[in-house]
């Protein structure tokens, strides 16, 4: 069976039978040979069940004499049959459904580490190594300041420091980490307890 | 020394300085003012003008919650404009750059529109799967959901188009058996129990990490849009944690959907991308085209319909909507649904969600129906947004919006035990009206297509849709009227959970389903009684007459514009959904009379009565101010108020000054001759004051706490002892607008609208007497209302 057309000649089974062919296909297909399908819907006729039909053909084949096998009439009705019946050709991509899906949990799976080990803890290390004392955070005051304007002149220096740089690239890291932290306590006291935005 | 020279150069320059200002009209814009023209003065001299009279960082700039000045902005843009137009004959280089300058507006579009079609096609595959992972798991490939799974299965039949051995139901999985009523127990606590970990998950991410990823965000992207400026709001957290805790959301089998999200999510790429170019970067007002542009490609990825993107950004969220931004946003709707389309990962090119395939004719008599459907759907879109935001309310004020995360757990628990029963309630909400708005023909086979075959007894098959219905169909109109009432209430509590929800979907699906009773009513009412007159004289007995399915579009747009007050917009957008050209009349009509019935109960839409609630400072642009008050009875001070803070022109102290800064919370401060003229000079703002304050202070020697301030063009004459002066003649604006205090405030209001300002001085013969600023003009038009004006939040 074709297996994701990476290679350039492919073994494909053709009609259902133990039939290989050698097809080489060229250019290189991302495509999963199980990724086209043509699908016949044929409703109820006189005695016959409706059905639904699906085989691996391309475009060109898609159409109710190849695809619908076998055949539940003979002969003259065939035609009658064929009439009512619905065929699709539709084609998917496999591949990217897996690299979107594997996107996904992966990012989802780093957000929940990363939340875990900002409330659980980084408190816990935080108390070990700098006291009890220190976790009386001060931010509180400033968040609420800045978003007031309560001490203009403390925003200005605020925006005007903003251009100075520290040498050390683990220190700007810290001090993005921290300034993003205070933001997102503003954020959340604007949202969850003021009530003032977004509500 | 050094100071001493560059000062006497200073004073010759002035001269020349002072002859360019009365040619360049324009308004102060920056202080670049100086060096757009100092380059046809001497142009050695032009370094120490640069040294002295360089830019402050910082001032231009605005606050976070405030509201940003349209006319400073684009004058700015202009001025950027012609410096680089003036620049480009001088080197190939220059010529470059101002190509670069044209062309970039067109790049930051396309990224955009690149960036919102590969984040919608991530959305759509993820809440596809992980909707069904709340039923079962594919055991050959983990990561395909139901539909997917059983596509190139053989096993699915006529009967039961989702049954194939590879797609193993929860029950099947733990207990080993598919049918019975343990498995039927182990499924529904198998789906609550997936329900509330995924909104569970989803209100803990929003509340780490980003707490302005709640909600739809389309009021706030209005607001934005008109020029308040919500720091944050479009940063990259929050759109990194909308687009997770969508999927979270919607997967949890909330009553909401997922296109208001996307609008947010598509002004994030844009707002992001917009900080690669300094041209949009530093304007606040570019900034906005773009983000107009990127609303658009948000909808029409959303709903894959691009020209009602187009629309919805002009009626709905774009304040100021010049030409250039149309063509804009229709590029970036069209790179948005051409990479989503390019994604499509699910097969049949499924770009349209609820493709319509039937094109059989609607009569004129049925024109009776769609009508009543809209009046239902303004009638409906009244209740629901006076629910809405009476609960929202609550929820802000009371003990209830304590709780926000139990809160969520609690509607989402009573959601998923009360939709898992309802088989219309328990599948995707999309998949539903995908399925309501799907007419009945030979080769439909569910539950609401089992209608009464003709013939006696044999299951001959016969082209005649217009049967009398069967059980199945009686049945599912029971579900479907349960699952009405179901989503009516649980979609009040749940739009405005602190988790992305959006509302568009819901609304359709209420509107579908209404559609649809009412559709196979009035078939049913044709079949029996085909003698009547209106039957007699359109349907034939025997022909296809009714198309229930087209009830349901029309029910469906009826709703959706009942409660967001669109026209135009979701006329477009419902006809790019479903491809039904040939209906426009019917949706028009529905629209029309949904919207005349809406606003017969309430002039606002649910996005503007947001708007209201949180108090945000949008001067609406459809409303229509008709009182009769003058421009004096709305200005401040007003009788019992302190009087006006101004600042003179030369005769304040930075001491002073500073007082008065930090003793009122004013915004800007009008700056007069003197007291005794109150003559006006110009219009300083706060913040300006206090960063050019600061910056002088460092960069600047000998200015200290009694040193004086002038805003005029030269110095004051001072005694020889005294600490050097301070000039803020840069951050000064110097054509504020102005009214007389007689001025209607019809037409106050109309240039407060059209020109984007923040504040207007009052005079009077001539002399300065107040001013009005937006939130005067808002509280104002609440008190004309009889709403509580105290509720204006922000300036």
């Amino acid at each position: 069976m074709g297996a994701g057309g990476e290679g350039v000649c492919v073994c494909v089974c053709v009609g259902g039978e133990a039939r290989y062919e050698q097809t080489c296909l060229l250019p290189v297909l991302l495509q999963n040979s199980e990724d086209i399908r043509c699908k016949c819907i044929c409703p109820p006729y006189r005695d016959i069940e409706g059905q639904i039909y699906k085989q691996n053909v391309s475009l060109k084949d898609c159409n109710c004499l190849h695809v619908v096998e076998p055949m539940p009439v003979d002969g003259k009705d065939v035609e009658a049959y064929c009439l009512r019946c619905e065929c699709k050709y539709e084609e998917r991509s496999s591949g990217t459904i897996k690299v979107t899906i594997i996107i996904y949990l992966s990012i989802l799976g780093l957000l929940l580490l990363y939340m875990v080990y900002l409330t659980l803890l980084e408190p816990m290390l935080k108390r070990r190594l700098f006291g009890h004392s220190q976790l009386i955070q001060s931010d509180d005051e400033v968040g609420v300041c800045v978003s007031l304007n309560i001490a203009p002149f403390a925003n200005a220096h605020n925006v005007l420091s903003r251009s100075h740089s520290r040498p050390n690239v683990l220190n700007k890291v810290e001090h993005a980490q921290q300034r993003w932290r205070r933001q997102v306590q503003e954020q959340r006291k604007s949202v969850f307890d003021r009530h003032v935005v977004l509500s | 020394p050094t100071i001493k020279t560059t000062r006497h150069h200073l004073k010759v320059l002035n001269i020349i300085k002072v002859s360019f200002t009365f040619i360049f009209r324009c308004k102060l814009c920056g202080s670049n003012y100086a060096m757009s023209n100092g380059g046809g003065a001497a142009s050695s001299s032009t370094h120490l003008l640069d040294f002295l009279e360089e830019p402050i960082p910082g001032v231009g700039t605005y606050d976070d919650f405030h509201t940003i000045d349209w006319v400073r902005e684009k004058c700015k843009d202009r001025e950027r404009h012609r410096k680089i137009n003036s620049k480009k004959k001088e080197s190939a280089w220059e010529f470059t750059k101002s190509l670069y300058d044209a062309w970039s507006g067109w790049l930051v579009v396309t990224l955009t529109g690149l960036a919102s079609g590969a984040l919608a096609g991530l959305i759509d595959i993820a809440a596809d799967w992980m909707n069904d992972l709340k039923e079962g798991v594919c055991l050959s490939a983990m990561w395909f959901n139901h539909e997917q799974c059983c596509w190139t299965s053989n096993e699915t039949t006529f009967a039961e188009r989702d049954k194939c051995p590879q797609w193993k139901s929860w029950a099947e999985l733990i207990l080993g058996q598919a049918e019975g009523p343990g498995s039927y127990i182990m499924n529904y606590f198998m789906y609550i129990y997936w329900a509330l970990s995924f909104a569970f998950l989803a209100v803990c991410l929003v509340k780490v990490f980003a707490p302005y990823a709640c909600g739809s965000g389309i009021p706030e992207i209005k607001t934005i849009l008109s020029g308040f400026i919500i720091r944050g709001y479009l940063g990259k957290w929050t759109l990194m944690i909308k687009t997770i805790t969508l999927v979270l959301a919607v997967a949890s089998g909330l009553s909401l959907g997922k296109e208001g999200p996307l609008v947010h999510v598509a002004c994030c790429c844009g707002n992001i991308f917009s900080y690669l170019f300094p041209k949009y970067s530093k304007n606040e007002a570019k900034k906005r085209e773009v983000l107009s542009a990127a609303s658009a490609a948000g909808v029409s990825v959303a709903f894959g319909a691009p020209i009602g993107g187009v629309l919805f950004s002009l009626e709905e969220v774009s304040y100021y909507f010049p030409l250039k931004t149309l063509w804009r946003s229709f590029f970036a709707a069209l790179v948005a649904a051409f990479v989503l389309r390019s994604i499509n990962p699910f097969g049949n090119s499924r770009l349209v969600l609820f493709y319509v395939e039937y094109h059989t004719p609607w009569y004129l008599f049925e024109l009776i129906p769609f009508i009543l459907l809209g009046v239902f759907g303004g009638l409906w879109g009244a209740f629901f947004i006076r629910a809405n935001i009476a609960w929202c309310r609550r929820r802000k004020s009371t003990r209830f919006g304590k709780y926000p995360v139990l809160e969520v757990i609690l509607v989402a628990a009573i959601t998923a035990v009360v939709a898992f029963p309802n088989p219309y309630t328990r599948q995707n909400t999309s998949e539903l009206i995908k399925e309501l708005f799907t007419d009945c023909g030979p080769l439909e086979s569910s539950q609401l297509c089992q209608y009464r075959s003709q013939m006696n007894g044999s299951k001959a098959f016969t082209d005649n849709p217009n049967r009398p219905a069967g059980p199945g169909v009686y049945a599912a109109m029971w579900q479907l009227c349960l699952a009405l009432i179901f989503k009516i209430i649980m979609t009040i509590f749940t739009f405005g959970l602190k988790v992305p929800s959006g509302l568009f979907i819901p609304s359709m699906a209420i509107g579908a389903i209404a559609g649809r009773i009412v559709g196979i009513a009035v078939e049913q009412l044709a079949y029996y009684h085909h003698d009547w007159f209106l039957f007699k004289e359109w349907c034939e007995v025997g022909a296809d007459c009714i198309t229930p399915g087209l009830y349901a579009m029309v029910g469906a747009a009826a709703c959706l514009g009942g409660v967001t007050r669109m026209t135009v917009s979701l006329v477009v957008i419902v006809f790019e959904l479903t491809g039904g050209l040939e209906y426009i009349v019917p949706l028009m009509a529905a629209v029309m009379t949904s919207k005349w019935v809406g606003d017969a109960f309430g002039r606002e839409g649910i996005y503007e009565a947001h708007i209201r609630l949180n108090g945000y400072p949008f001067l609406d642009a459809k409303e229509e101010f008709t009182h009769t008050t003058l421009a004096r009875e709305v200005m401040r001070p007003r009788r019992s108020d302190p009087p006006l803070a101004v600042l003179t022109q030369d005769d304040l102290t930075v001491e002073e000054l500073q007082g008065i800064i930090n003793d009122t919370s004013y915004n800007g401060f009008p700056v007069i001759v003197s007291k005794e003229s109150q003559r006006l000079v110009g219009f300083a703002l706060r913040r300006d004051i206090t960063i050019a304050i600061e910056n002088a202070r460092r960069k600047q020697e000998g200015i200290m706490l009694n040193s004086r301030v002038y805003f005029t063009q030269h110095a004051p004459t001072l005694p020889a002892d005294s600490p050097r002066p301070l000039k803020l003649r840069s951050i000064l604006d110097m054509s504020p607008f102005t009214v007389t205090d007689h001025t209607p405030m019809e037409i106050v209001v109309d240039i407060f609208r059209k020109l984007g300002l923040r504040q207007c001085l009052v005079t009077h013969n001539g002399r300065l007497l107040g001013i009005i600023t937006k939130k005067d003009i808002l509280r104002h038009m609440a008190q004309m209302a009889n709403q509580d004006p105290e509720s204006i939040m922000f300036n």
